[in-house]
């Protein structure tokens, strides 16, 4: 313990170089949090909405813009699809479900989805306040959706057009806040949920010119996608093609499209990666050259401690714990910093409530980062370390 | 006590001192004048087990040196050797008190403030326990290394060049200061110096003093056998 309490008074005797040194090491190792912190819970997000889904269907485009739209709402649709081909789509014997997505309005930038009970039974959400609906403009609001828009049981909205906030409001046609759901974790926290037919209901409210217009648009009702699941995992096999070369939608995989978006993704990571290499070496660098002044320095001192009883270890001890402290004051900055940075992003990110990320969360991948800080720090502490367990008392003596 | 037979010590580049032998009793003081470069850390060193000797015997305060395992050695040195350097070397970066409590951390002995403050009261620097060094003048520095010397109570004090830079009243005080103490804790006394004013400054034949003699100690270029 006093080993550790001499080391700290000396680190600190140079306050300026210790609050430096702790500050780069810190930088690289917020990096590396930042970034362990994003991959788990980018991870965690896919895992978890993507669960159970084995295909997506929707309007043709881009394969990864259908899944990112559809399943994690952080994107705009490829378009829409007849309400009819969804339909022929459930008569399909490769198929087990098929779960309805009318995206096209939003409540203050929070996505109103129009779709079926059997979305929030996928998610296994469960209702907190209220109830599910059961007829159109009656809506559910996510966990988020209802804290964020301080919404209870029976307040009314109008949706406004497009996906994020500041469209046209749709004045004519208002929602009734029937449910109120527990958070869940999923994606289901950030949205509106309402009926197909409530979106149904407002565009052809909407954009109706009469009666005769009404009934052709009825006939002609569209969905943005559609969630499938397969009935046998064999389906994987055939039916995409299916879908991609028999009609005009296409059929997207969420695993094979998160896959192509992690590989995109991870090229951004390595070059962090690589960021936070280089912060982490400098840090080692400055790390070994205050410590080897410090040898230098002390010498005399060092030497003294010789000549009073200490022994070489216990001398090269007292370098290696101020190693130690420089490395655990910035294990635990680079990992306040880290959390800061990922809850700054999740900030940002929040002003579409596009929300996959969020600051102090302690994954146990985080472990890595105080490992990492001692490592580099008592690595660098090494050379200086074996300066004074080798330091000479006669060099003491005769030197005048 | 302190007894040398037959000693050299042989440096890397190949010089070898051969040093007289001594042989002093315990409360007694030694003088090794000389100058520079004449051996005197060396014998020290020697004196102190920091280093062996090439050849030859040591024996200080009972214990013979040679064959002695360097941990043992180690805590051997924090109990039985006080050490005064020329340069203090007091840790700038510490308070008095806590350059003491490191001298404990170092002999491996828990931190004992009592000590601490009894030692600092016996140099008259008790005041001084939270000052940092650069806030000490260069007699109360000296003081507080002295405090740090003999505050495990050894029996050998060894003392370097404890009057160089100094004037003649402020070297006068250091040495009454050095004979003092170590007659105050009944410790052998070695100051080695070059500076001719000290053994002036040493009582001869005063009551107490159980013997003093000079020591001139002759470097020998001896080829290597």
């Amino acid at each position: 313990m006093k080993t550790l309490a001499f080391a700290w008074r000396y680190l600190w005797s140079r306050p300026l170089g210790a609050t430096l040194n702790v500050l780069l090491l810190s930088l690289g190792l917020a990096s590396i949090t930042f970034l362990l912190l994003v991959a788990h819970q980018l991870g965690r997000a896919f895992d978890r909405d993507l669960a159970g889904i084995d295909v997506v269907v929707g309007a043709k485009g881009s394969p990864m813009q259908l899944i990112l739209s559809g399943v994690l709402h952080i994107d705009v649709p490829t378009g829409n699809i007849p309400l009819k081909a969804v339909q022929e789509l459930k008569k399909n014997p490769l198929v087990a479900g098929v779960i309805p997505i009318s995206l096209g309005d939003n409540l203050q930038g929070f996505r109103i989805v129009g779709t079926s009970l059997d979305y929030v039974r996928h998610y296994q959400a469960t209702v907190a306040q209220g109830a599910l609906w059961t007829q159109p403009m009656q809506a559910v609001l996510g966990a988020t959706t209802a804290a964020k828009l301080q919404l209870g049981l029976g307040a009314t909205f109008v949706g406004a057009h497009g996906l994020g906030a500041g469209g046209h409001a749709h004045g004519d046609s208002t929602y009734t806040v029937v449910g109120i759901l527990q958070p869940s974790g999923s994606v289901l926290d950030r949205l509106v949920l309402t009926d197909s037919a409530s979106v149904w209901k407002v565009h052809e409210d909407f954009t109706a010119l009469d009666a005769e217009d009404r009934k052709l648009m009825e006939e002609d009702r569209e969905v943005t996608l559609a969630l499938v699941q397969y009935t046998t995992p064999m389906a994987a096999m055939s039916f995409p093609r299916w879908v991609n070369t028999t009609t005009d939608m296409q059929a997207a995989a969420p695993a094979l499209e998160i896959t192509r978006l992690l590989k995109i993704l991870g090229l951004g990571t390595d070059v962090l990666r690589a960021f936070a290499g280089v912060l982490l070496l400098t840090a080692a660098l400055s790390v070994f050259i205050a410590l080897w002044s410090a040898v230098r320095e002390r010498r005399g001192d060092l030497a003294l401690l010789r000549m009073l009883g200490a022994s070489p270890g216990k001398v090269a001890a007292l370098l290696l714990c101020e190693a130690l402290w420089l490395g655990l004051l910035a294990a635990a900055l680079g990992l306040l910093l880290g959390q800061g940075f990922a809850a700054a992003l999740a900030w940002f990110l929040q002003l579409d409530n596009s929300l996959l990320i969020g600051g102090m969360v302690w994954p146990p991948e985080l472990a890595v980062v105080p490992c990492l800080a001692l490592g580099v720090s008592v690595g660098a502490a090494l050379l200086p370390a074996l300066g004074a367990y080798r330091v000479s008392v006669l060099e003491l003596l005769q030197s005048r | 006590m302190i007894q040398t037979q037959s000693l050299t010590y042989s440096y890397p580049g190949g010089t070898t001192l051969a040093f007289p032998d001594v042989g002093i009793q315990q409360g007694s003081v030694l003088l090794l004048s000389g100058p520079s470069g004449c051996g005197k850390s060396t014998w020290l060193a020697l004196v102190a087990a920091l280093v062996a000797p090439t050849s030859g015997e040591i024996t200080v305060a009972g214990q013979a040196l040679q064959g002695r395992k360097k941990t043992a050695t180690d805590a051997w040195r924090a109990r039985a050797i006080g050490f005064l350097p020329q340069k203090l070397h007091l840790s700038a970066a510490l308070t008095v008190q806590q350059n003491l409590a490191m001298a404990q951390w170092a002999a491996g002995t828990p931190q004992d403030d009592a000590r601490i403050q009894t030692a600092l009261r016996a140099l008259g620097v008790q005041e001084l326990a939270d000052r940092l060094p650069a806030q000490l003048s260069g007699g109360q520095a000296q003081r507080v290394a002295l405090a740090r010397a003999v505050l495990l109570q050894p029996q050998v004090l060894l003392a370097d060049e404890p009057t160089a830079s100094l004037d003649d009243e402020a070297a006068a005080d250091a040495v009454a200061l050095l004979l003092h103490t170590a007659q105050y804790r009944g410790a052998t006394l070695v100051i080695a110096t070059h500076d001719a004013r000290v053994a002036a400054l040493i009582p001869s034949g005063s009551e107490g003093q159980i013997g003093f003699r000079p020591l001139k100690l002759l470097r020998q270029q001896l080829q290597n056998a």
